[in-house]
């Protein structure tokens, strides 16, 4: 890539004032480190993908007020976990955590396992037994 | 307390951290040399595991490869730590700090409190470097960054402690005794020769076989799985290609850098002429990410469209085998 066509698109990182570094050749064909302010191809690819993050999560409300699915399911899509990394965070095995994402086996936690739930995702007892989807 | 430390930035975290490390260090190497020598380019496919609901690929070994690879190549030696104890790990960062010695994190990017929240992922192989301490605040050198920034010790503990895949443990590592004399063209030869044989490797879905392995994946996948499931395939496809720390191209134009470098100490022409097409390679790997982010955009029903961008996927994996067959000969 030449260094007068690496693309200088408007992106998220450019939203924050980060430009990223992209390795081109200048005039001589020497390389050398230029700033990219983001390439729409890869924006596209990335909004591709929070786009099904968001449709995942609505399908998961869905789920949670036809009383299948535990607030657990809701919180911990809403911050982009998965149960791997939830059951890191509240100390659980994994087996354990997608159990606790049905709505049934959530309702009958006692507080000590729901605390680390909450703890884990920063809100609330109350935040997390009544969310507001 | 601030150490005297160089901020470079860089197109990818964990040679960044490497690079600016050992300029510290009194080593000068630069970012795509760090590379070079780590064997960085590379491709897999691992349909077995899934990342945010794709299979996922990658353009680069698995995260801490290139700084065990380039300390072992260049004779220098790691000192690593991780932890149980919060407590433990600010424990000996502040005590690393206090001995003039700036120090690599591994932390999770999810809560970095200076990353736009379309990066905030669960990612936890990311680096940095600590370079200080002033009041609660610690000085950060992150190297994708273009300048130097501040974590309270509170944010740096969460990110040091993020948890799953990769978890870091508060992981802290620094270069220990740096060898006077550095054989740089012998690191530089160890380097290319385990990244051919890498990308010529007889297995289906690793390096050029992987690359021609997914183009024939592309051809199936619209009738096999749908038009939505193969363009969110697509998508993750371009994203690990493109995303911030590859330099652009799937590091394709990191390691073009570093052919041109290591031509001129290797005394080798041939190696800048491979550089080129190295730039050229890349070059197709871009054209690959325009067409496939227009395929899904449009929400193209047509097979044909991904008949034709397998086509260039396929253009990709032949050039790919014949640079690497060269480079095998050039360095012989």
């Amino acid at each position: 890539m030449k260094k007068e066509d690496v693309p200088q698109d408007e992106s998220s990182l450019s939203k924050a004032n980060i430009k990223e570094v992209v390795y081109a050749v200048d005039k001589d064909g020497k390389y050398g480190k230029t700033l990219s302010s983001g390439w729409d191809a890869k924006t596209i690819a990335l909004n591709e993908s929070l786009e099904l993050i968001e449709e995942q999560l609505k399908d998961t409300i869905q789920k949670i007020k036809d009383g299948e699915l535990s607030p657990i399911a809701y919180y911990m899509e809403l911050q982009r976990m998965d149960v791997v990394v939830l059951s890191g965070y509240v100390g659980l095995w994994q087996w354990k955590v997608k159990r606790h994402l049905k709505a049934k086996i959530f309702r009958k936690l006692n507080e000590k396992i729901l605390s680390k739930y909450a703890e884990a995702f920063e809100i609330s007892l109350e935040e997390l037994k009544n969310p507001k989807i | 307390m601030k150490i005297n430390f160089e901020h470079n930035q860089s197109a990818h975290c964990e040679n960044g951290v490497v690079s600016n490390l050992l300029n510290y260090n009194g080593l000068k190497v630069s970012e795509p040399m760090v590379f070079g020598i780590a064997s960085g380019v590379f491709f897999i496919y691992i349909p077995f595991v899934k990342v945010n609901f794709a299979p996922m690929f990658s353009f680069r070994p698995v995260p801490g490869f290139i700084f065990s690879r380039v300390s072992k190549r260049l004779g220098f030696k790691i000192k690593r730590h991780k932890f149980k104890s919060k407590e433990k790990a600010q424990q000996t960062l502040d005590a690393e700090l206090s001995k003039n010695n700036p120090v690599g994190l591994q932390v999770g990017v999810y809560n970095l409190t200076y990353f736009p929240d379309e990066y905030r992922f669960h990612f936890n192989a990311h680096n940095l470097v600590v370079y200080g301490k002033d009041g609660d605040d610690y000085l950060i050198s992150d190297p994708v960054m273009q300048e130097v920034t501040t974590l309270s010790s509170k944010e740096l503990e969460k990110v040091r402690f993020a948890k799953g895949p990769f978890a870091p443990n508060g992981h802290i590592y620094y270069p220990t005794e740096l060898p006077k004399d550095i054989d740089l063209k012998k690191a530089i030869t160890k380097g290319i020769k385990q990244a051919y044989r890498h990308m010529l490797a007889p297995v289906p879905i690793v390096g050029f076989r992987g690359i021609r392995f997914v183009a024939k994946k592309i051809r199936k996948w619209p009738d096999k799985i749908g038009i939505k499931k193969t363009n969110h395939y697509l998508g993750q496809l371009v994203r690990m290609q493109e995303e911030i720390g590859t330099g652009g191209g799937g590091f394709r134009f990191i390691f073009a850098a570093f052919l041109q470098e290591a031509s001129v100490i290797m005394e080798n022409p041939r190696l800048a002429e491979l550089s080129k097409e190295m730039t050229a390679i890349g070059d197709q790997w871009r054209d690959f990410a325009i067409d496939a982010s227009r395929l899904y955009k449009n929400r193209s029903r047509e097979t044909d469209a991904y008949n034709k961008i397998a086509d260039k996927l396929d253009a990709i994996a032949l050039a790919e085998r014949a640079f690497f067959l060269d480079l095998k000969k050039a360095i012989k």
